[in-house]
């Protein structure tokens, strides 16, 4: 196989787009249930998992870590859950509980028993995304680099998501409906839960605990943002994540900055951007519709003013179109403008210095006649 | 000891309103963005550590508001965008530090690193002092606002009914919590200040359903989980080195062990006092 060499750089912003990728997908999910946090949990707990696997197998370089870390990714979802039960406790309180206990346990086993080993609290903490491309974990002989593991698990995720989609969908938005049509939501959830686990652990060793919650979730309510079909939001959240990655590499390499922090800030900026720009709840599109209402309003307003003085004895002065700003109590400036837009738009004609109605004015403005009926007509 | 313990108390009396909201993590969001806050003011050129805290107070205090406007404007879930705002504040804060390492010259001087893990045994007097104002003050403002902030905790609808202002006594709480959960970081780091402010209210709301005691308890509680972690990293570490921030939790964590079992054996114990009775009747 012929070495392939890149720009570190790139090699790097590959990694992390394939991490954001594989995490985008479960994200959404995450998100639509509720449960952004509990990715947030599973994100600090799995030190605690390196760690006793790491009692248990004594190699830090055994891929039994990786398990120890999924299954307690697993294992803290199960404990938030039981903690629930106990009416007295929320969900948040429950989270809030459970992932600084086991993270604490976690940081005292390590300074008990395991201070000769390289096992850097600092460096977990912060994630070090230059580590995932060289190869770490030994299987039969063959080493893995963990980037190859970050792509299978981007992989499944994708498969998994294709081949279950109408369960999770089901299963998210209406978990009732779902157990008629004889799908299992708790199924669903723990299946959920497990590939959470699984992506978290790939991606740690790339991003860090805190940055995990970022990728999850940030690709995804940049999508929710973006698209109201839950495919839509899918296809955003990873194309989000991609560009992110890049972006967030590049200006780190850029400005000597942290990869993975820079990548999390990227994500945030797109975010931002999404709330500005999205085509159909974007604040730029929600500031526009509100001014179109408005300017319909008036519009309207002078239609029907119009239409209540045609062709009775105070017409003269009513539609006078330099009387106008006095009729409707508006200054002359938005008189000039609504007369410039009714006139373009053919509802309305000048006749000497009355303002008339055309016929389709006219029509306009009994149409607003019909629907706030017995309205009396001067 | 006497700042662990004054820090522990402080934020379980806090955090008790933080539990009760539904907004447990709060401080986990504060803590984490925090970070972005203390490194930019680095850069700006403060060094003194009131400074570097002010700094991070207001960027957890500014996460938490854009989070809620966010989620006001978009109706995307709260969590989600705490969980995503935490993430891009924390993730700025990781860039600048890698900046601030390579580019300004005396920051080796400066352990700004120590700010996520927190290093409880290196507090200083000044340290302890603020954290004593800082837990006069929070018991002092809880109490002056205890009837409006208890209606805000179960009924945040009947306390706008009343007219209350519910924006700005929900923003006085929140300025609260920010301003605890950065005076901790320092002694016990990102992580571990999320557990100060839930575990103590929780172990405490086991054992009552009245505000005034789960706070009074919680404070108690946490109090406690600071003097027994401080003993414990003490004692422990005349073999090997532990870090206190963890032992605390794990004290604070013990309580909440404790409370639910005792929760447990008074409703079992309940139930068979009843069942007992029905036999009898």
């Amino acid at each position: 196989m012929p070495e392939l060499k890149l720009a570190p750089e790139l090699e790097l912003a590959g990694v992390l787009a394939v991490a954001s990728a594989a995490c985008a997908l479960p994200g959404v999910f995450l998100v639509l249930r509720r449960m952004a946090l509990v990715s947030d949990a599973i994100g600090h707990t799995l030190l605690f998992g390196i760690v006793v696997a790491f009692f248990v197998v004594g190699d830090l370089d055994s891929p039994f870590l990786l398990l120890g870390a999924a299954l307690t990714g697993l294992a803290t979802v199960v404990l938030v859950e039981s903690l629930q039960c106990n009416r007295r406790m929320k969900a948040d309180a429950a989270i809030g509980l459970v992932f600084p206990f086991l993270f604490a346990l976690a940081v005292t086993l390590v300074s008990l028993g395991a201070r000769n080993i390289h096992l850097d609290v600092d460096a977990v903490l912060v994630g070090q995304p230059e580590y995932a491309v060289l190869p770490r974990w030994h299987w039969g002989g063959t080493a893995i680099p963990p980037v190859v593991v970050l792509s299978g698990v981007a992989v499944l995720n994708l498969l998994l998501c294709l081949l279950f989609y109408k369960e999770l969908k089901v299963t998210t938005f209406d978990p009732e409906l779902a157990r008629v049509l004889g799908y299992s939501p708790a199924l669903m959830h723990y299946g959920l839960m497990a590939v959470v686990s699984v992506t978290a652990v790939a991606v740690f060793d790339a991003v860090g605990p805190v940055l995990v919650v970022g990728y999850f979730v940030l690709p995804a309510i940049t999508g929710l943002l973006l698209s109201r079909r839950l495919s839509g939001v899918l296809s955003w959240a990873i194309g989000v994540g991609i560009i992110g990655s890049i972006l967030g590499t590049l200006s780190a390499a850029r400005w000597n900055a942290n990869a993975a922090g820079s990548v999390a800030a990227a994500l945030g900026l797109l975010l931002v951007l999404a709330f500005l720009l999205s085509p159909y709840r974007g604040w730029l599109v929600q500031l526009w519709r509100r001014r179109q209402q408005q300017r319909t309003l008036e519009e309207i307003l002078l239609l029907v003013h119009l239409y209540q003085h045609e062709g009775t004895a105070a017409e003269a002065t009513e539609a006078a179109v330099a009387d106008l700003h006095q009729h409707l109590d508006w200054p002359d400036k938005r008189v000039a403008q609504v007369i410039a837009r009714t006139l373009s738009r053919g509802y309305v004609q000048q006749d000497g210095n009355l303002l008339r109605l055309t016929p389709a004015g006219r029509q306009q403005a009994q149409q607003v006649y019909g629907n706030i009926h017995d309205l009396p007509r001067n | 000891m006497a700042g662990t313990a004054l820090l522990a108390a402080s934020a379980g009396v806090t955090g008790s309103f933080a539990v009760l909201r539904r907004q447990s993590l709060q401080g986990d969001v504060v803590a984490h963005a925090a970070l972005a806050g203390v490194a930019a003011a680095f850069l700006l050129g403060i060094r003194g550590p009131l400074g570097l805290l002010l700094g991070g107070a207001v960027a957890g205090w500014i996460t938490l508001a854009l989070a809620s406007r966010l989620h006001q404007h978009t109706r995307l879930p709260l969590d989600a965008v705490q969980g995503g705002l935490m993430a891009v504040a924390f993730g700025l804060g990781l860039a600048l530090l890698k900046h601030i390492l390579t580019h300004v010259p005396d920051a080796g001087r400066h352990p700004l690193d120590r700010y996520l893990l927190g290093q409880a045994a290196q507090l200083r007097d000044a340290d302890v002092q603020i954290i004593a104002a800082v837990t006069i003050l929070s018991v002092l403002v809880v109490a002056a606002f205890w009837p409006q902030w208890k209606l805000l905790a179960f009924d945040p609808e009947y306390a706008a009914g009343l007219g209350l202002p519910v924006r700005l006594l929900e923003l006085g709480l929140t300025t609260l919590t920010v301003t605890v959960v950065v005076i901790g970081l320092k002694a016990v780091g990102v992580v571990l200040m999320t557990a100060l402010l839930v575990a103590p209210a929780v172990a405490a709301r086991q054992w009552t359903d009245r505000l005034g005691m789960m706070v009074l308890l919680a404070g108690l509680f946490g109090a406690l989980s600071g003097i027994l972690g401080t003993l414990l990293a003490h004692y422990l570490g005349r073999h090997v080195s532990v870090p206190t921030g963890p032992t605390i939790v794990l004290c604070a964590s013990g309580w909440v062990v404790v409370s639910l079992l005792a929760a447990w054996v008074r409703q079992e114990s309940r139930r068979w006092i009843a069942t007992r009775r029905s036999h009898h009747a």
